[in-house]
């Protein structure tokens, strides 16, 4: 079975109908994964056996039929720690690392009888866009295995559009739930900052760290965001806003009648491939077909935020990642005859390129004498982008634009190339810096690959979003195309 | 050539709350190992902070205390460095916007009266501890996350005897908000010093020594008076002061090399993302400060005017909040001010000293000490009675029970101790001769008499009354 033809709500009606068993429902996602997964590798840890034995226990107790996440098989990110089962961020660091406590989404999903069915692959630490800098394994596009699955969250998209499970948590701090799901042709959500609690979540770059949901539709997408989304007390950058039940303002009446859409010119400029801007233009025009007006509009700082990016996402990941050093936990070196050796070797052999790179980016960026040019820019850089933003939406609905420049590149084509690799960030990265939710769309085909369409809309405004998306992806089929198997679309 | 000394001095106050600055775990000693920690106080992956508001409420109250300008907008921030006791490499601590900043102290070095200015204070966590043993080092984390606050003095200290003062004078400030126990032989109170010298007549500050291992005021003071000399002794003799920190040696009284710095740590701070900025109303300022204990400055002057004590025993009476606060019940109890303040200063003190012990933690009260101290004013008892009174309050027994239960009832009345003299003038004609004569002494010698025969309990005032009336008959 795989997932394509259900949704969380039919499948909710199945299980509460006991059409389908618990039990049954989490070994077919198991069968899923062992035909599916020793060539997509979008798993790092399963977590088979709890995954049974907590089906069991609700086929015993009956489907909570109020709970439509109760019974659901789900896959989690593997930088979200997940109490007694292997956690390691994609790092050699982290190899053996077996977390002893939950996550505040994952006590949430918990409480709400979600079944963890593993930890999916990822860029080490969340550092990347391809998955290509995972410690373990290289994740394929769910549509062509010879290409990238995105990243940073690409084992969640992939193991998501091909049909492993029905959702899965990502965690996006430039890109890295968007970037994967449009290259994956699903919904991803990356909520305003302060949204969900990062409790739990292995720190990349605290102010831009987001958890989001990973879906086939917009509905599940708002119900899983309802499912994990308001104020913990373990993290006091979460808001104290109530969280509305996103999935109960989707329906028949939804509509886009009277939206503003601003479409900033700078995200159909240069680097940007043809075909995507034909996605996305013809979008524009069934928003207008659908009822919304939608002008061009500009964001004139955000070509200032890979930059900018760069250095705060850098600089907070060199001190978050400080905590690794071989003393309390994590990986050890053996060959170490004093304190110096067991920082710097337990370091050296455990972090990847990619990580270090960005360790020696922001250490250098906060260093004294570098910190006005460098960190305190940045930080002025990040508020004219949130002003853009600001002047935007003060009078459009929400942004329309890509996801990504171009759809899923070839394994291997830009690994060896960070400035290339930054670059697919253009168009998400502003977003994280004004801390908006940006959703991810599919929208369209460029070169038979998935094309996303972003969507940004106002500080703790999902529901635009949503609606938004829920009606475009009604007027469309694109939601509908599912990769073939062994990936050779 | 003089020399003109600047000593700057760097404050570490412990704060006494019930959880720790960024996380729940309780903040006690003594305990085993890693007894009082959790996830974040290990630095696990994936926690965040969480500020304890009575932390910062205590930051408030220790600016008020130091007349310092409380900080409306302030912030954390990430001081960057590796050590095992530094669970997550890196220590949360203000350094763009403390909490306050621009506060001062009076000092009093010799009857001479001195503002020293206090140029920030800002709140932070403790580390951990780490002890070594021959092949590997062990990692305490019970201390990691304690509350600290710490005040940084402006370059005005000019010399060591100031140097203590200030510390005397900050101490018993603090002391008596009661955010903390301020002591340095428990830890709770920590001090880093530094002194320079420069010719008398030089702009610029000279180059500045660091010394550690000062475990009490008189080391701070000893410490910096040895430092003070061996500058100048190397400035005189055309040498160079180098920059560097040395340990005092407590055996020898000598400050010894310990490292030479070069150049600057850099910690790189930045704004520490996982906690957002604290915004600090004038409202909440006022109302802290309207809780605020009386300072012991304000104390002193209110007892010399409203209850007639020298300035002397103002000041040894504001030694301790504890002291200050139980002379002041004990005199709202109706005790002659005066002789509270003898008692505290005397018997007391001698008694705290004997048993090494805090005046809250004895078993004596403001209420039995003013119960003994009417019975004196009332002249149930006599002062030499009150040595036995003393010591059964000490173990928590009331004075009039336990004067009535001894017996130790005083004799004055005038209808029982007639007789008595009677009987005593009658047996010591002797005596009478010689007051007769206009030798005081005999006196003395009938009261003593009269004394034995009550077992010393006469009242010796009604004694003398009675007698003298007698004599002059």
């Amino acid at each position: 079975m795989k997932y394509f033809e259900k949704d969380l709500t039919s499948l909710h009606d199945d299980l509460v109908a006991k059409r389908i068993s618990v039990t049954d429902l989490v070994k077919a996602t198991f069968d899923n994964i062992a035909a599916t997964d020793p060539e997509l590798n979008a798993f790092l840890t399963l977590n088979q056996d709890a995954a049974l034995k907590k089906a069991a226990e609700m086929d015993e107790k009956g489907v909570d039929a109020d709970n439509v996440l109760a019974g659901i098989p789900l896959a989690i990110k593997d930088n979200i720690v997940t109490n007694g089962l292997t956690t390691t961020a994609a790092s050699k660091m982290l190899e053996n690392f077996v977390p002893v406590y939950d996550a505040t989404v994952v006590k949430q999903l918990n409480k709400q009888g979600v079944i963890n069915v593993g930890k999916t692959n990822m860029d080490e630490f969340a550092m990347g866009g391809s998955t290509e800098n995972s410690a373990f394994k290289t994740t394929k596009n769910a549509w062509d295995y010879t290409r990238v699955p995105g990243g940073s969250s690409g084992g969640s998209a992939a193991a998501v559009a091909s049909g492993e499970v029905i959702a899965a948590l990502g965690s996006d701090t430039g890109g890295s739930i968007r970037q994967p799901s449009s290259f994956n042709g699903i919904v991803g959500m990356k909520p305003t900052y302060g949204r969900i609690s990062r409790w739990g979540l292995i720190a990349f770059a605290s102010s831009l760290d987001e958890i989001g949901p990973m879906t086939r539709t917009v509905k599940d997408n708002a119900i899983l965001l309802s499912a994990v989304a308001g104020h913990d007390d373990h993290d006091m950058t979460t808001s104290t806003k109530e969280v509305p039940d996103f999935a109960a303002e989707l329906n028949d009446q939804t509509s886009v009648k009277g939206m503003k859409i601003g479409l900033p010119k700078e995200y159909l400029g240069e680097g940007v491939d043809q075909e995507v801007k034909d996605a996305i233009l013809a979008a524009a025009d069934k928003y207008r077909e659908l009822g919304a007006t939608v002008d061009e509009v500009s964001l004139p700082h955000n070509k200032y935020g890979v930059a900018a990016y760069y250095i705060i996402a850098s600089s907070e990941a060199s001190s978050n990642l400080q905590r690794f050093d071989g003393i309390r936990y994590g990986h050890r070196s053996k060959d170490v005859k004093n304190l110096e050796d067991v920082y710097v070797n337990s370091r050296t052999e455990g972090f990847g390129d990619e990580v270090k790179r960005r360790i020696m980016l922001g250490t250098f960026s906060l260093s004294a004498g570098f910190y006005d040019a460098y960190f305190k820019k940045a930080a002025q850089v990040r508020t004219l982008i949130i002003n853009d933003f600001q002047a935007v939406l003060k009078d459009h609905d929400f942004i329309m634009g890509p996801v990504a420049p171009t759809p899923a590149f070839k394994i291997g084509d830009e690994i060896s190339d960070p400035m290339t690799m930054y670059m697919n960030d253009v168009l998400t990265i502003p977003v994280n810096l004004a801390g908006l939710p940006g959703m991810s769309i599919p929208a369209g085909f460029a070169k038979g690959m998935p094309v996303g369409m972003q969507l940004i809309g106002r500080p703790f405004d999902e529901s635009t979003l949503y609606k938004a998306g829920y009606v475009f992806e009604q007027a469309t089929d694109f939601h509908k195309q599912t990769p073939k198997q062994g990936g050779n679309n | 050539m003089n020399f003109k000394t600047t000593i700057g001095l760097e404050v570490h106050v412990e704060l006494k709350t019930n959880s720790k600055i960024f996380s729940p775990s309780p903040v006690e000693y003594g305990d085993d190992p890693n007894a009082n920690t959790n996830v974040i106080d290990w630095g696990y992956p994936g926690v965040l902070p969480t500020t304890n508001k009575g932390v910062v409420k205590s930051g408030i109250m220790a600016a008020l205390a130091l007349h310092a300008q409380v900080e409306p907008h302030t912030h954390f921030d990430r001081k960057n460095y590796f050590y095992p006791d530094n669970p997550k490499a890196y220590q949360i601590t203000q350094s763009d916007k403390p909490i306050a900043h621009d506060g001062w102290i009076e000092i009093d070095v010799d009857g001479e009266k001195k503002r020293v200015g206090i140029a920030e204070m800002h709140i932070e966590e403790d580390a951990g501890k780490n002890t070594h043993a021959r092949d590997f080092s062990y990692v305490d984390l019970n201390r990691q996350g304690t509350p600290l606050i710490e005040i940084v003095s402006k370059p005005e200290i000019a010399s060591p005897d100031e140097a203590y003062a200030y510390l005397e004078a900050l101490r018993q400030r603090i002391q008596f908000t009661g955010i903390s126990d301020v002591k340095m032989e428990e830890g709770s109170m920590r001090v880093d010093v530094n002194i320079s010298i420069r010719p008398e007549g030089q702009k610029e500050y000279g180059t500045k020594t660091e010394l550690k291992n000062l475990n009490s005021f008189n080391y701070v003071r000893k410490g910096l008076a040895f430092e003070e000399q061996r500058q100048q002794r190397v400035l005189m003799s055309g040498g160079q002061i180098q920059q560097e920190t040395r340990r005092f040696d407590e055996n020898t009284g000598e400050t010894i090399l310990m490292r030479v710095k070069e150049g600057s740590d850099d910690y790189r701070y930045f704004p520490e993302p996982d906690l957002p900025a604290i915004n600090i109303s004038d409202d909440w300022v006022n109302e802290i400060g309207s809780e605020m204990p009386e300072m012991p400055g304000s104390r002193r002057a209110r007892y010399v005017k409203e209850l007639g004590l020298t300035d002397y025993d103002a000041m040894v009476v504001t030694q301790t909040k504890e002291m200050a606060d139980f002379f002041d019940e004990t005199v709202k109890l109706g005790a002659d001010p005066k002789s509270a303040s003898n008692y505290l200063q005397g018997d007391v003190n001698a008694f705290l000293n004997e048993q090494h012990a805090d005046l809250q933690d004895t078993k004596l009260t403001p209420a039995n000490l003013a119960g003994m101290i009417n019975l004196i004013t009332d002249g149930t008892i006599s002062t030499k009675m009150a040595k036995k009174v003393f010591k059964a309050i000490t173990q928590g027994k009331e004075p009039k029970a336990f004067v009535e239960e001894k017996g130790l009832i005083q004799l004055s009345d005038p209808a029982k101790l007639q007789p008595i003299i009677d009987g005593v003038l009658a047996d010591n004609q002797q005596s009478i001769d010689d007051f007769n004569n206009g030798k005081d002494r005999a006196v003395g010698y009938l009261v003593g008499q009269i004394m034995k025969q009550t077992h010393g309990k006469a009242n010796p005032k009604v004694v003398n009354q009675l007698l003298m009336a007698s004599l002059k008959k």
